[in-house]
Formats: C-alpha cells, structure tokens, sequence
C-alpha cells in the first residue's frame, strides 16, 4: 500500500515538469506582455522606465534562461513574484485557494448525489416516463454550456424570484459569527455549484444507468436474489456497489476538467476563487501569476487523482491482486 | 437416503402442470410445457436434458426467479409444504428464499459479490432469515465452512470471491446455501464448471450434507455421470416436457423414451469397449418456435412410426413407479407382455 502511494507521488514530479515547460512555452508564444498593458493603461510610457522594468524583471533575458531560473525557483517552491498584486503569487493564490476547493468540493458533492441518484433510479424504473425524463435531463444539462446555465440560472432564481445572491461570496458590511458566516457562504455557494455540478451529474447519471443495468445482470445478483434479500437491499448492497466503480473512475478523469470549468463558473458568478485569478491574470498578461495557478493546479489534480486511485484501491479488493 | 421405490410419504414440493413461457418478438414460446414433479424430504430428484430443453426455467421457477422479461409462469402450481409458491406476494417469496428453500448455480466464480468478502456475504445470508447478533452470525459462518470443509474456515471468511478456486467458491455457494437449513436444495449444474476431480468432491458433499440433514435435492444437469452417483430418480426433460421419470437403477438399466436412450448412448464410460463409438443423437432440438405437431423427437428418433408424427404422446405410467411420454416405447412394452402372456 505504502509503495503504492509513493509511486504514485513520485509519478507526479515529471508531470509538474512537463506543464510547467509546456506553460512556459505557451506563454512566451502569446502576443502581449505585462508592459503593453501598463503602457496601454497609461501607467508607464517612459520607454527608459520601460526598459529599466524590463530589466528588472528580467523579461530582457533569453527565454530559455528564464525558463530554467523558474523551474529553478519552483524547485525551491518559490512561485515567483506578482506584478499586479504586488505580494508573492504563492501568497495570493492561497488566498484565493480556499474558495475554489468550496465551490469544487460542493459542486462535485452535487454532481455524485445528483447524478448517482438519477442513474440508480433511472435503472431501476428502466424503460418507463421516469426513464426517459431521466435522460432527457441529462441530455439537456450535458448540452447546455455550464456559463449559460450560469446566467439562465442567475436570471431565474436571483433576478427574478430574489431567492439566491447574484454573486459574490460573501455578503459585504455584514459582519456576523462564524456559523453567520457559514450559511452565507453556504447561501452565495447554491447557484455557481449547482451551474457547475449539474453538467457532470448529467455524466454521472448516464454512466451510472449503464452500470446498473449491466451489474443487475450478473451472476451475484441472482445469489443475492436467491439468498432471499429485499429488492432494495439487492439494488444497494450489492449492485450499486460494482455499478459506483466506473463512476469513481469518472471522477478521478473530471476532476480536471472541473477545475477547469470553475474558471468559468467563477467569471460569471464572480466568485473570487482561482479561476477568477486565472482570467484576470490572462487578461493583464500577469504571467508569473498564471503560471502559478497552472502550476498549482496542475499539483491540485495529479494528487486527487491520485488519491481516486488509492480509494478505488480500497473499493475493489480485485485490483491488489494483479 | 429415503428408498425412492418404497417412499410414500407427503411430497415437500410438487409442481402440478407447470407451465413457463418466453414472451419475445417471435411470440410466445412454451419454453416449460405442463411439467408435472415431486420431490419428498431426503430425496434427490435429478433433472436432465439438454440445453434448451427448460431444466433451469423450472428451477427458477420454482424460486420465483424467472427473469421478466422474457420469462413467465403462465399456468399451474408450485406447491411447497403445502402452500403454492406461484401465488405468494414477492415479499413473502423473500422469506421462502435462501430459509425454505436455496439454490447454487453453475458457475461459482460469478456467482459470488467480486467486492464483498465472503465472510458478510455468508452473515448476510444468515441474518436476512435468523434474528442473531453479528457476532453469533460470524461463528455460524465459520462453522458452516468447516461442515463444506473449506480449511482454515476463521482465515477464509475475509478472503475476496477472487482469492477462491472455482472448487472453494462452490463449497461457499453451498454454505450459503445450507447456512438456514433448508427444506429444499436446488443445484442447478453445480459441477459444470469445475475440474472433473473436483467435481467428485462437490457431488460427495452435497451427498453428505442431504444425507445429514433430511433435506431434499433437485440437481439439474446434462452428465449422467453425475446422476448415476447421487440421484435417486430421475426425470429427462425435452423440448419443455417430461418425457420420462424413473428410478435411477432403472432408468440406467431400462431407458424407455427414445431420447433417454440415445442420451445414455452418448455417455461416456469407463466400462465400454476401447476404441468403441460414442452413439450421437442426430440432428437438433427443434426451436420452441417451431415445434413439429406430435412428438418434438420425432424428426431425431430411430424408432419414429406414423402415430409419433400425428399425436402428442402424453406422459403415462408404463412400468410401476416410472412413466414415459413414448408410442415406441408403448408399442415395445406391449409386445414384451405379449410374449411373456403366450
């Protein structure tokens, strides 16, 4: 077991290498630069301060010396210095951290008990009305882009019924105690986590119709039935158990593309987490922050995945054998 | 064992005109036609025939675990210790399962929850039917181990299904099968799957457990092989219908049905001549769709005359104790008396 999850760690270390040179490259192929931006604000047009900043930063050096002065500087877990906020990007994508990971772990939560739900019963009234609107949902929430589900779902429950904030995380000049606090993050979280989570619950739901109807199938379920269980605890203890396999791979894959997507969820919803950071850096050519956040989140996903593999580990004993 | 020849006793089950039907795109399909069994505590009936032929229709049948779509009983009684098991509701059908009567299937390897040991696949058997702690199930797991004599029972029950010989899995199926002390036991080709030594070694302690506990036994299988050694009688099913039912000593020593007799031809034996021919039964069963006015075998049988291929021969008790559905079988019988009463 030990070995395993050393394995996978160190199987993480050329992967961070990788995105970083990858990133880099990116970058430097993009058109634009921190000072096109501070010269078009207006902030700096002095050519000579210009190139006095450019020094300073060392943007007049070769890119292939930059490159090895960050990975160097990454290596010692220095993330390097941000031009916009002024303060280490380490420093303010902590700040910022905590509320992607909410909005995430909340997101996913609704994705697993949406989703796995639906797919179970879906499977169990195969073929029926109840079915079919099943998959009719998923279709939709798969199709419909999670931005547009974002602002339909802002317009409906936050413009027009009052029920939701429109954005935001926080309700500002309130100061309350900490359970307060809480519920009105909890309040601000409802919209942005279900936009994002309702496109993989629509995932979830389909492979986990699938998974039932092809593990109710099996042999065991028979013995099961045979053993004189009650349908429900045949479907629950036995072949939900086998069906929830796929899904936990499902996860690991999107766990990615999750982070990905909150970008976009956190844009619309201005939810001031990661992905907010990420377009606004984009946006000012903030590179050293950019690289920071991919840098990172690169990290974020290489471990969950890991970790999927360890708990698929545990929920099938099947795998240690080979 | 109860001698089946003398035993008159009250049948625990008896199926009476039981009829099963596959509902599919081509129609209805008679896929068990009008069977009629009984099976008294202590007996060993076996089932035999081959695929196809509605042998593991009838057993799930009688468990009530016929899978919908396509199959159904459409017709007749499944009486077990005195009640009809057709008309039970599901929930009470729950209780009969696993307690009154069990069943183990033909591959082990499937047959068992791949992510559940079977330690708690044994206490769940356990605890679904009796009212005992988890930790008086425990012991009566591992004391059901060691009656199918898996070693190292305590060890054993945290292992995983795949951790299990095919052989093991089998006497784990067995277990849980035993594990409410059931009046019925239905085998449904239990050996079929596994190595020919271990087959032997799962027939003998099936012998044993019965012969322990008074239980009946319903064994479904295609090797006469194995019915030679545990059965007690013995009915051949063909195309849905009994054909015959005899006493296993004179079923082997005097088949009467035509199909019986090429199936006992196509079995082979230590005993036969070296280098001797197997006998085939030539040509197929005929598809439930389509199946020929008169008697399903006629188009296979090498004693077929007109009247087979206008009438349905009906199941009729032509020697004492055992009955055949056969005109050639008939026509012989009669001839034989014939002979003996000039």
């Amino acid at each position: 077991m030990r070995r395993i999850i050393i394995r996978r760690l160190v199987q993480i270390i050329p992967l961070i290498f990788a995105v970083i040179v990858m990133n880099f490259v990116l970058i430097h192929l993009a058109p634009g630069s921190l000072f096109d931006v501070m010269t078009s604000e207006q902030q700096i047009t002095d050519p000579k301060m210009l190139d006095q900043l450019r020094h300073t930063y060392g943007v007049d050096q070769p890119v292939s010396v930059q490159l090895a002065k960050y990975i160097w500087s990454v290596m010692r877990l220095d993330l390097g210095y941000s031009y916009r906020q002024n303060a280490p990007v380490f420093d303010v994508i902590m700040q910022q951290l905590p509320a992607t990971l909410i909005l995430m772990l909340a997101a996913v939560g609704i994705a697993l008990l949406v989703g796995v739900t639906a797919g179970v019963l879906a499977s169990i009234k195969v073929n029926t009305i109840w079915d079919n609107l099943i998959s009719l949902g998923a279709v939709f929430f798969f199709a419909a882009p999670s931005f547009w589900l974002g602002i339909m779902m802002t317009v409906m429950f936050a413009v027009k019924l009052g029920w939701f904030p429109v954005g935001g995380m926080r309700t500002i000049g309130v100061d309350e105690s900490a359970f307060g606090a809480v519920l009105d993050v909890m309040h601000h979280l409802v919209l942005p986590a279900t936009a994002l989570g309702l496109f993989y619950a629509a995932t979830f739901a389909r492979v986990m119709r699938a998974s039932m109807l092809e593990v109710a199938r099996l042999d065991f379920v028979r013995t099961a039935r045979a053993k004189g269980l009650s349908g429900g605890r045949v479907v629950l203890a036995h072949v939900m158990r086998n069906a929830m396999l796929p899904i936990v791979t499902l996860l690991g894959l999107q766990l990615g593309t999750m982070l990905g997507g909150s970008v976009v969820i956190e844009a619309v919803f201005s939810w001031p987490g990661i992905g907010s950071l990420l377009f606004d850096s984009v946006m000012s050519r903030n590179f050293p922050m950019v690289l920071g956040v991919l840098v990172l989140g690169s990290l974020l996903v290489a471990v969950c995945n890991a970790s999927v593999d360890l708990l698929y580990l545990r929920l099938d004993p099947r795998i240690k054998a080979r | 064992m109860a001698d089946p020849v003398l035993a008159d006793q009250m049948p625990i089950l008896s199926l009476q005109d039981l009829s099963v039907s596959l509902f599919t795109r081509r129609g209805v399909l008679p896929a068990v036609d009008g069977l009629s069994l009984t099976v008294s505590a202590g007996e060993t009936l076996a089932i035999v025939g081959e695929s196809g032929c509605g042998k593991s229709l009838t057993a799930l049948a009688i468990m009530r675990l016929l899978p919908w779509p396509p199959a159904k009983i459409v017709s007749g009684q499944v009486r077990f210790m005195g009640r009809d098991l057709a008309s039970l509701s599901e929930r009470e059908m729950q209780r009969v399962r696993g307690k009154d009567i069990s069943m183990i299937f033909q591959d082990p390897m499937t047959s068992l929850n791949p992510v559940v040991t079977v330690g708690d696949q044994l206490v769940e058997a356990i605890r679904r039917h009796t009212d005992v702690s988890r930790a008086e199930a425990h012991n009566r797991a591992v004391e059901l181990l060691r009656r199918v004599r898996i070693p190292d029972a305590e060890r054993r029950l945290n292992d995983y299904p795949h951790q299990m010989s095919g052989g093991m899995s089998q006497r784990v199926m067995i277990a849980m099968a035993i594990a409410c002390g059931p009046k019925l036991l239905i085998a449904d080709e239990p050996t079929t799957a596994l190595d020919v030594t271990i087959q032997a070694q799962i027939i003998e302690l099936m012998k044993e457990l019965q012969s322990s506990s008074d239980m009946g036994l319903i064994i479904i299988t295609h090797d006469l092989g194995v019915v030679a050694e545990i059965a007690d009688r013995v009915a051949v099913m063909y195309a849905g219908r009994k054909v015959e039912d005899a006493p296993v000593e004179a079923l082997f020593e005097r088949p009467l049905h035509r199909y019986t007799r090429g199936l006992l031809g196509a079995t082979p034996s230590a005993q036969r001549r070296r280098g001797g021919r197997l006998v085939e039964i030539a040509g197929n069963v005929p598809a439930l769709s389509d199946l020929p006015k008169g008697c399903a075998f006629q188009n296979r049988c090498p004693d077929v005359f007109d009247r087979c291929r206008a009438e349905r021969p009906q199941l009729a008790p032509l020697l004492p104790h055992r009955s055949a559905a056969c005109f050639a079988a008939e026509k012989e019988l009669s001839r034989d008396a014939a002979v003996i009463g000039a």
